[in-house]
């Protein structure tokens, strides 16, 4: 017990003595979770709009004010004419021009209808798609307040462009669960593949195995001190999500945490596999990369929603253990699943890890050779 | 019973032949060599002395513990000092002798007696990482770690090679007294001139022993006369020496060149130097010389390969 005690205290060591680790261990997390959930978002703020405005009445008046105070976009430029409008957006001053025709707000008032032109720059499509849909959900909310029920057909403003718009539809939503499972699964499963291909490399592995040292403590001794500080790290993402981005946290904490730990398991049986078969560092560095990074980013759903893939990778993602963990904790997070209605995730994680160990075990050698 | 024995054991990595049916046995207690140039087996031999590799055929003991069977025993009693420095560089030395005596399941106050002349060497630098050790320093931490539970056989694979002169002679001093408290130490070198401080020792080439023997009885073995030449000009003086009709081998020594002749002659000396002379090299100095270990490991190589 002693023995494996100081085997541990030995990983720390390494760990905290080796900057690169830490820098993967405690670095890599928070700018991950801050690139994706702050810079990478497709949400908008504060997107520059031009105004053209050949009305002038009291609605068009109105739907601009709505406009601007809703956040989302912010007044650049008021222009009189359509060339005004052609060159900011060649010069790339806005993102979104409203147009107002002529007799808007008499026509809203005396027809009880009326149209505005919503014209994007489409060359940043996504964005595009965004800001016209933000911009006629507003006009629309305005139209309907202005609705007189004793009316035969109340006043309807048409805006030119229709889009769907999901106003939950939060970017940190995907991306705080996505994250999650790529750096857990990273730190748990390259940096134990790692170590342990370390030993070999350096040849201390040699003079391990010519001691009383069993294959099983020292497998353990390797994965404890990842598995704590992987926790540490799942936790602090959470964190992050939940008081950085706001992600709501709707579910059981216990159930999280138990599946993190669950999710954290399979990830270092997969590290021990990698270590068994990888004789130098940089083996055991390119067979993570290639076969838990990538296959992570792509295959998960974390980048690329899985209903839109070929039905081979589809089927091919269901051996990502990422993927089941992600819906996980998006069922327990945001949807506030309980285990009954996750039970099958569960079970996929658990059988994943419970083969991997079996499988590591197996292939772990007592020799050199 | 002997303290380490081997017998016929062969293996080889794929087709090249690493030792090839070797017998040898080491009695307890006894300082002995395993003397052979990189590539002769030693570190084959030393792997599957520790356990750490599996023999294609024969049978090896080590303390009485045969080393397919018994080799959970074999890793409780043996002290290994790879050839490659194999301790934490980013452990200081005292966590690296820590761990050590933790994983043998003992303390390093335990067994402070053993490893307390060469500690005390180290003891300045124990909060220094061992990464940051001189090459001399690392093989004293290396022994340390090794002897920290108190092992009956000590294998060491090439411990001085690469470290300074000084380092070794205080290395080998150390080993001396390790001896000297009963433990059996098999060391591994490719340096002849070590092998005369073991107490028998092994020549090995290509995987097989060429003879084993005590230093002295293998100095005295050799059966030529030899002398030691001296001139101005060793290349051209190697060619003219082979040029001699009388001439069995010759070999660059240091800065001179061992020549061995095919008959004992008193005035062969004489003889040589008018050769030498008449061949135009000038100051020619001839000696007759005690053969050293190495002047009788060439010629038993040169009886492997005659037509070398």
């Amino acid at each position: 017990m002693k023995a494996f005690l100081m085997f541990v205290r030995k990983e720390f060591f390494h760990i905290f003595r080796d900057p690169r680790t830490l820098l993967i261990l405690f670095g890599m997390p928070v700018a991950l979770v801050t690139l994706f959930g702050f810079a990478l978002t497709n949400e908008i703020k504060n997107a520059d709009v031009a105004v053209l405005d050949f009305d002038k009445g009291a609605h068009a008046r109105q739907v601009q004010n709505r406009l601007f105070s809703s956040g989302y976009f912010g007044l650049r430029d008021y222009a009189t004419t359509y060339p005004d409008v052609a060159a900011a957006f060649r010069q790339g001053h806005v993102k979104l021009a409203v147009v107002f025709p002529v007799g808007f707000s008499a026509d809203l008032d005396h027809l009880g209808h009326a149209q505005v032109q919503l014209v994007a720059d489409a060359s940043d499509q996504n964005t595009a798609i965004s800001l016209v849909g933000y911009a006629t959900s507003i006009i629309r909310a305005y139209a309907q307040e202005q609705a007189r029920p004793t009316g035969p057909a109340g006043p309807r403003v048409e805006a030119v462009a229709r889009l769907y718009f999901n106003p939950e539809m939060k970017a940190a939503y995907t991306f705080v669960p996505g994250t999650m499972a790529l750096i857990l699964l990273l730190v748990s499963a390259m940096l134990t593949s790692i170590t342990i291909a370390r030993e070999k490399e350096t040849g201390t592995m040699e003079v391990l195995l010519v001691s009383p040292m069993r294959q099983l403590p020292i497998i353990i001794g390797k994965i404890l001190p990842y598995f704590l500080l992987s926790f540490l790290n799942g936790l602090v993402i959470l964190g992050l999500g939940v008081w950085a981005l706001h992600i709501p946290q709707r579910g059981s904490l216990g159930l999280l945490i138990g599946e993190t730990l669950l999710y954290i398991f399979v990830a270092l049986a997969l590290g021990v596999l990698i270590s068994t078969r990888a004789a130098s560092q940089q083996t055991a560095m390119l067979i993570s990369m290639l076969s838990l990074l990538l296959p992570t980013l792509i295959l998960s759903g974390f980048l690329f929603p899985i209903a839109s893939m070929p039905v081979p990778l589809q089927f091919l993602s269901n051996i990502i253990p990422a993927r089941h963990y992600i819906v996980v904790l998006k069922g327990i997070m945001i949807k506030g699943l309980s285990l009954r209605e996750l039970w099958r995730e569960t079970l996929t994680l658990a059988g994943m890890g419970t083969a991997l160990l079996l499988l590591a075990l197996a292939s772990l050698k007592n020799r050199l050779a | 019973m002997p303290a380490v024995e081997l017998i016929n054991i062969s293996k080889s990595y794929g087709a090249t032949p690493a030792a090839r049916e070797v017998s040898l046995t080491v009695e307890a207690g006894e300082l002995f060599g395993l003397i052979g140039p990189d590539g002769a087996g030693k570190t084959t031999l030393f792997r599957i002395l520790t356990t750490l590799l599996l023999a294609d055929a024969g049978t090896a003991t080590v303390a009485g513990h045969d080393v397919v069977r018994d080799f959970r025993a074999i890793r409780n009693v043996v002290g290994y000092m790879p050839g490659k420095f194999s301790l934490y560089q980013d452990l200081t030395v005292q966590e690296n002798l820590e761990f050590f005596a933790a994983v043998f399941r003992t303390t390093v106050a335990e067994n402070y007696d053993l490893v307390r002349d060469i500690y005390e060497q180290l003891a300045p630098f124990k909060n220094r990482r061992a990464g940051a050790l001189s090459g001399g320093m690392k093989q004293k931490l290396a022994l340390c770690c090794a002897l920290i539970h108190k092992p009956t056989v000590l294998l060491l694979d090439e411990p001085t090679t690469g470290v300074d002169a000084v380092s070794r002679q205080e290395f080998w001093h150390m080993l001396g007294t390790l001896k000297a408290r009963g433990i059996t130490i098999v060391v591994s070198t490719p340096y002849m001139d070590e092998a005369a401080l073991c107490e028998r020792v092994a020549l090995l080439q290509e995987g097989q022993v060429l003879r084993v023997d005590t230093p002295d009885a293998l100095r005295q073995s050799y059966p030529w006369p030899l002398y030691a030449v001296r001139a101005a000009h060793m290349h051209p003086l190697l060619q003219d020496l082979r040029a001699y009709p009388d001439t069995h081998s010759c070999y660059a020594f240091g800065e001179s060149a061992h020549l061995s002749l095919a008959h004992a002659a008193p005035d062969a000396a004489a003889r040589l130097t008018a050769y030498l002379t008449g061949k135009g090299h000038a100051p020619v100095v001839v000696a007759p010389v005690a053969a050293t270990i190495e002047d009788t490991f060439m010629d038993l190589l040169a009886q492997q390969q005659p037509a070398a």
